[in-house]
């Protein structure tokens, strides 16, 4: 077993895990955060991202013993109390979602992306999502949401 | 599915790197783990020992001091082609690294691990084969360099050794070249069926000299040095693609799922005419 130290949403935890154990397992398992989901388990699909360190990884090609001493944030760290996230606004407001399983991952990427180019095109949006899939190929109102965080944001002109 | 279980070792230095490596004679380089996890996830390896290199500060810096710009192995894809270094001296490199996986991928992985990985999809090995880099490994006895032509030996196998760590990889600068990186897939993030790296020194008007490498059209990145050589002087579309028609001689691709074995050349031959029509900025 390793000892670990992650800063996970704003709070620190500990704990003792197998080398092989995945970042998202940790995560859903021992800290609870099961906002993040697994997908595809095969790094295709992009449900299980997170930032860590502050830019988007796919937790499942992350074990948990590389996350020692790294801060993470969930789908679950990114509101303050009542106040959603701009992301999170958008995609309710745009229906950036059908059956919901791949928006934890989805919002996520979109903060990663907006934090980079807080204005970007349809085309940098769609290219900057390439690795978060939609299996209700809900694309268009992923996309608008999306345009709508950055205007939001107030990276919008 | 869950890898099966394994010892793990965390090395900060490349010293303490070969030392973990040498321990156990069933021990895996992790570097990014964009390859590794998978592999290991599906358990098509269950390695006894992981020695993780990610937190190696040594091999992560990208120095662009002399005529050449040497980025540590291990450098993510994210900040190899955002470097101002590799986009001014080595564009090529920036373009293929571009178009690799996806965003989250590319935070994670890096350069010298798809490199030591040696997918045969892989989009940068045809970049440091058709640009002459130079590898840097080490290894118990010390360090040593390995061109670019000896680096890749086959299917997910390379010069490094067992007992060894890829610490850098060192691409002559190439500036004022014009460059582009040609893929052919079938969706976004999938791996080449095809990829074609090109670049070109233009003098008049007219190539002056070309490096051409090819991708996923064997068990190895391709040079396609038929095609250099005839694009010596082209200065047309026509021209180009007649060159182009060279770029499946002496090519040995397979046929899989995506494609046959004509239809990989006949890629090659159309995806090397648009690579160095858009590398030299002809129409």
């Amino acid at each position: 077993m390793q000892h670990i130290s992650v800063n996970v949403d704003g709070t620190q935890y500990e704990g003792d895990v197998e080398p092989r154990t995945l970042l998202v397992h940790w995560l859903r398992n021992e800290v609870g955060k099961v906002g993040t989901v697994v997908g595809c388990d095969t790094s295709n699909c992009g449900a299980c991202t997170i930032l860590m360190n502050g830019r988007s990884v796919k937790s499942c090609s992350v074990l948990a013993v590389q996350a020692d001493g790294a801060s993470v944030t969930t789908i679950q760290g990114i509101s303050t109390g009542d106040d959603w996230h701009p992301v999170q606004t958008a995609f309710k407001e745009c229906h950036g979602l059908q059956c919901g399983y791949c928006t934890p991952g989805m919002v996520m990427s979109a903060i990663d992306l907006l934090g980079e180019n807080p204005n970007p095109s349809e085309a940098e949006i769609r290219e900057g999502l390439e690795g978060n899939l939609c299996r209700c190929t809900g694309y268009h109102n992923i996309v608008r949401s999306v345009e709508k965080a950055a205007e939001l944001m107030g990276g919008a002109k | 599915m869950i890898p099966a279980a394994f010892d793990y070792t965390r090395a900060t230095t490349v010293d303490e790197a070969l030392t973990a490596l040498a321990s156990s004679d069933d021990a895996k380089i992790l570097g990014g783990g964009q390859s590794l996890l998978p592999v290991l996830r599906q358990r098509l390896n269950a390695p006894e020992l992981i020695v993780d290199c990610s937190a190696i500060d040594e091999i992560k810096g990208i120095d662009a001091g002399g005529d050449k710009v040497t980025i540590g192995a291990g450098a993510t894809h994210h900040a190899v082609m955002n470097d101002p270094a590799v986009k001014a001296s080595v564009e090529l490199l920036a373009q293929a690294t571009e178009t690799v996986a996806d965003p989250q991928i590319r935070h994670r992985g890096t350069l010298g691990g798809s490199l030591a990985h040696a997918d045969p999809r892989a989009d940068q090995p045809p970049v440091a084969l058709a640009l002459d880099a130079e590898f840097t490994i080490a290894g118990p006895s010390g360090k040593r360099t390995v061109p670019a032509s000896e680096f890749f030996i086959g299917p997910f196998e390379t010069a490094v050794g067992e007992d060894e760590l890829l610490v850098s990889v060192a691409f002559p600068k190439y500036d004022g070249w014009g460059s582009h990186y040609e893929k052919f897939n079938r969706t976004a993030q999938a791996w080449s069926i095809v990829g074609i790296a090109a670049a070109v020194r233009m003098d008049g008007g007219k190539i002056a000299e070309a490096r051409i490498g090819l991708t996923n059209v064997g068990g190895t990145p391709v040079r396609a040095t038929a095609v250099e050589q005839a694009l010596v002087g082209a200065s047309s579309m026509a021209e180009i693609a007649a060159a182009a028609e060279r770029a499946s001689d002496g090519i040995e691709p397979f046929a899989d799922e995506d494609a046959d074995v004509e239809f990989r050349k006949h890629l090659a031959r159309v995806l090397t005419k648009r690579a160095v029509a858009k590398a030299a900025g002809i129409e």
